[in-house]
């Protein structure tokens, strides 16, 4: 089931990109993906049914509004941080523990910690996160875990879990 | 590209900015962790904005689609390729800037 899954998404994606709805497109097209589902399959997500199930969708596009206006104000501040002449920067790694539980929430959750407010994941053991952080504003280990994983944790946990 | 539509310059001119942000970023601040910030984010957010706009520019076309596809595709390159340099130079053993104040990872790494 999930090679199906798998096979169809980059069957669009390959139809998207190269926009020809030609006879020997078409043909590459599904070797490609068959190709990379044979090889990609076996890492894919293991339970595609949530594909399916249009409430997540809903989530995934409010998801990418927050998203993207989290995004925008990290790069103002980051562009801040640069181009003042004083620099304030104050860099840290910190640890903080996420409650989401499979493997793609959290990768998801590391991707918008990098594109976000001055932070970086440097590394996910089993829950902890290590996040390297150009600005660290609060002292005690809840109220950053909060700044840092608050925002995008509910939604993902919607989306994916 | 006489009648350039005036929303799609708005984003050029965005991402041009944020891009000339992010190469000032990577000659000012101290050390390689501190540089990937910049290098990551401002970079990766002006360069989606300049594709954002040629979408608008070329609309739902091929050339559009082309480029709105390879916003998420750039952003997650991005952000999987600062991710393992920041982890390789760590484990490579490259110092941390000798303002950061707080190092937890170090006694993982042990």
């Amino acid at each position: 089931m999930r090679y199906i899954t798998l096979f169809l998404i980059m069957f669009i994606l390959w139809m998207l990109f190269t926009f020809n709805g030609e006879l020997p497109n078409i043909v590459i097209g599904i070797t490609v993906s068959l190709i990379t589902t044979l090889i990609f399959g076996r890492s894919f997500v293991k339970d595609t049914k949530k594909f399916f199930q249009p409430k997540r969708y809903f989530w995934i596009i409010v998801y990418l509004i927050i998203f993207v206006w989290e995004c925008i104000k990290a790069n103002i501040d980051v562009a801040y941080r640069v181009l003042s002449p004083k620099m304030p920067i104050k860099p840290a790694i910190v640890k903080a523990k996420t409650t989401l539980k499979t493997d793609i929430a959290k990768t998801f959750l590391a991707n918008s910690i990098t594109m976000t407010p001055g932070t970086i994941t440097v590394d996910i053991i089993d829950d902890e996160f290590f996040i390297h952080w150009i600005y660290l504003s609060k002292e005690k280990p809840e109220e950053y875990t909060h700044i840092i994983l608050g925002r995008f944790e509910k939604f993902l946990k919607r989306i994916f879990e | 590209m006489n009648d350039i539509n005036i929303f799609s310059i708005i984003f050029f001119v965005i991402g041009v900015l944020f891009d000339l942000f992010g190469c000032i970023g990577l000659i000012r601040l101290p050390d390689v962790y501190n540089r990937l910030q910049s290098a990551t984010k401002s970079v990766t957010l002006g360069t989606c904005s300049i594709l954002f706009g040629l979408f608008l520019h070329y609309g739902f076309t091929a050339a559009g689609l082309k480029a709105l596809i390879a916003i998420p595709l750039l952003f997650f390159a991005s952000t999987v390729a600062a991710h393992a340099l920041i982890r390789g130079s760590y484990t490579f053993g490259i110092k941390l800037w000798k303002g950061t104040v707080k190092d937890d990872y170090k006694d993982v790494k042990k």
